[in-house]
């Protein structure tokens, strides 16, 4: 083990590229993918583990950027917002909210895409009790949640491959 | 809002982890899931000079079934608590609580050894170690040692753990189908509890409660009731008996004496009914 430094040099495989950054160890993950990498679509919203407007995929799995450090998704994979779309083609929970206008201003979006790709992948097609149960850690000051829930119940469906 | 800086140390080991703890004493903290530690050191209300990263000590997240009980890896984050089957089938209270910790965010960082090293009165799952009458492994540069749940939680955010100490395990008896109830009042989804319930019946019924003092706190007066035959109805009227609420934006400590009796009885009625062979 190395001695504990105030400087740690991570290596983080975004949306499929390898990043390789020296920081300084109080680097929050999302500081690191806005400022670090350059990847702005994972917005900062509350900044204290409520919101979930930071939102990104862990090694599959989400998470609130703002409250995980740079050092502990070290020789980890992360994905944002930036990396569902192939290309042009948008992803089944992209196109859902587009379909369904699932938002309002669009501050909440990224993390609340994050969020139901998570939930999606890991349950399936998912029921508008389960959207609203599994999306408590996401806020939306906007849209009242109604098109939010009918796009994720789309979008799960469409990602489960049973529409 | 950005951390104090600190040293940052990945050990590859417990033992070194240990030693890095030793080596630091007070100024060094674990840093497991993080989602207590960070919000507060982002808060700068915790600015440990050396952050001991345990967060790949893998050997430490599991669950075993031990006969009477089960063992679970200090490293053993809550959404792995609330799916693991043994946990489900077995003790069934402590899945339900850990899926009602935080938000699914939480649940894939927290882990079931950082949320009782930190002993916040406020968090669900110490009360319901607390009702299981569960016992903590720790591991420190003196050995190991297993704490009674009643014995680990000694005053707001501190715990029996000496500062080069770490949970390794926690030990809970298996419920054995005994009727149970986790109830947490609270004003929005993903907050803390106002005040929540743990309930476990069978023989030798547990109850704690969330939020009622300055620690997860055991309803001596409720157990003590229900021992001596009390109605469920009786008991739960005593459930603000001997504590010391706090009072805070939320609730009066009087408003927390009031929920603690209606939530108590409620728990108390979901144990009564979901008893195995309950002839409800």
């Amino acid at each position: 083990m190395p001695a504990p430094s105030p400087n740690v040099t991570v290596s983080i495989t975004v949306n499929g590229s390898p990043t390789d950054h020296e920081v300084e160890a109080r680097t929050l993950l999302v500081h690191y993918l806005r400022e670090v990498v350059g990847l702005t679509g994972t917005n900062i919203g509350c900044d204290s583990t409520s919101c979930g407007a930071c939102t990104v995929l862990l090694d599959g799995e989400s998470v609130k950027s703002c409250t995980v450090l740079a050092a502990q998704a070290d020789g980890r994979s992360v994905t944002t917002i930036e990396g569902l779309a192939d290309g042009d083609e948008l992803h089944p929970m992209q196109l859902a909210f587009r379909e369904h206008h699932g938002l309002q201003c669009g501050y909440c979006t990224p993390g609340m895409v994050m969020a139901a790709v998570g939930l999606a992948t890991e349950r399936g097609a998912l029921s508008s009790d389960e959207v609203r149960l599994g999306l408590e850690g996401n806020l939306c000051r906007c849209t009242g949640y109604h098109n939010i829930v009918a796009a994720v119940v789309a979008g799960s469906a469409e990602m489960a491959g049973n529409r | 809002m950005i951390p104090a800086s600190f040293a940052y140390a990945r050990p590859d080991s417990l033992d070194e982890a240990i030693a890095v703890l030793a080596e630091h004493g007070d100024d060094a903290k674990i840093l497991a899931g993080g989602h207590s530690l960070l919000p507060l050191m982002k808060l700068r209300l915790a600015t440990p000079s050396v952050l001991v990263d345990v967060g790949r000590l893998g050997d430490l997240s599991y669950v075993r079934d031990t006969g009477d009980e089960l063992a679970i890896g200090g490293l053993t984050r809550h959404h792995d608590v609330e799916h693991d089957a043994l946990v489900r089938q077995h003790v069934p209270i402590l899945s339900a609580a850990a899926g009602e910790v935080g938000d699914p965010q939480v649940r894939h960082r927290g882990t079931l050894g950082g949320s009782l090293a930190h002993g916040d009165p406020a968090s669900d799952l110490p009360a319901v170690v607390l009702a299981l009458r569960g016992r903590v492994v720790v591991r420190g540069s003196g050995g190991e040692r297993v704490i009674a749940a009643d014995e680990f939680f000694e005053d707001f955010l501190e715990t029996a753990l000496t500062p080069d100490e770490i949970i390794t395990e926690v030990r809970v008896p298996k419920t054995n189908g005994a009727g149970w109830a986790f109830e947490k009042f609270q004003r929005r989804a993903q907050d803390w509890a106002i005040v929540g319930v743990a309930a476990i019946g069978g023989d030798d019924p547990g109850v704690a409660l969330v939020n009622m003092g300055s620690t997860p706190v055991r309803a001596e007066a409720v157990e003590s009731a229900l021992r001596g035959g009390a109605s469920a109805t009786d008991a739960a009227a005593v459930a603000g008996d001997g504590t010391e609420p706090p009072s805070d934006l939320n609730a009066s400590p009087e408003f927390r004496r009031h929920l603690a009796r209606v939530l108590v009885g409620r728990a108390l009625a979901t144990v009564a009914e979901t008893t195995a062979g309950s002839t409800r």
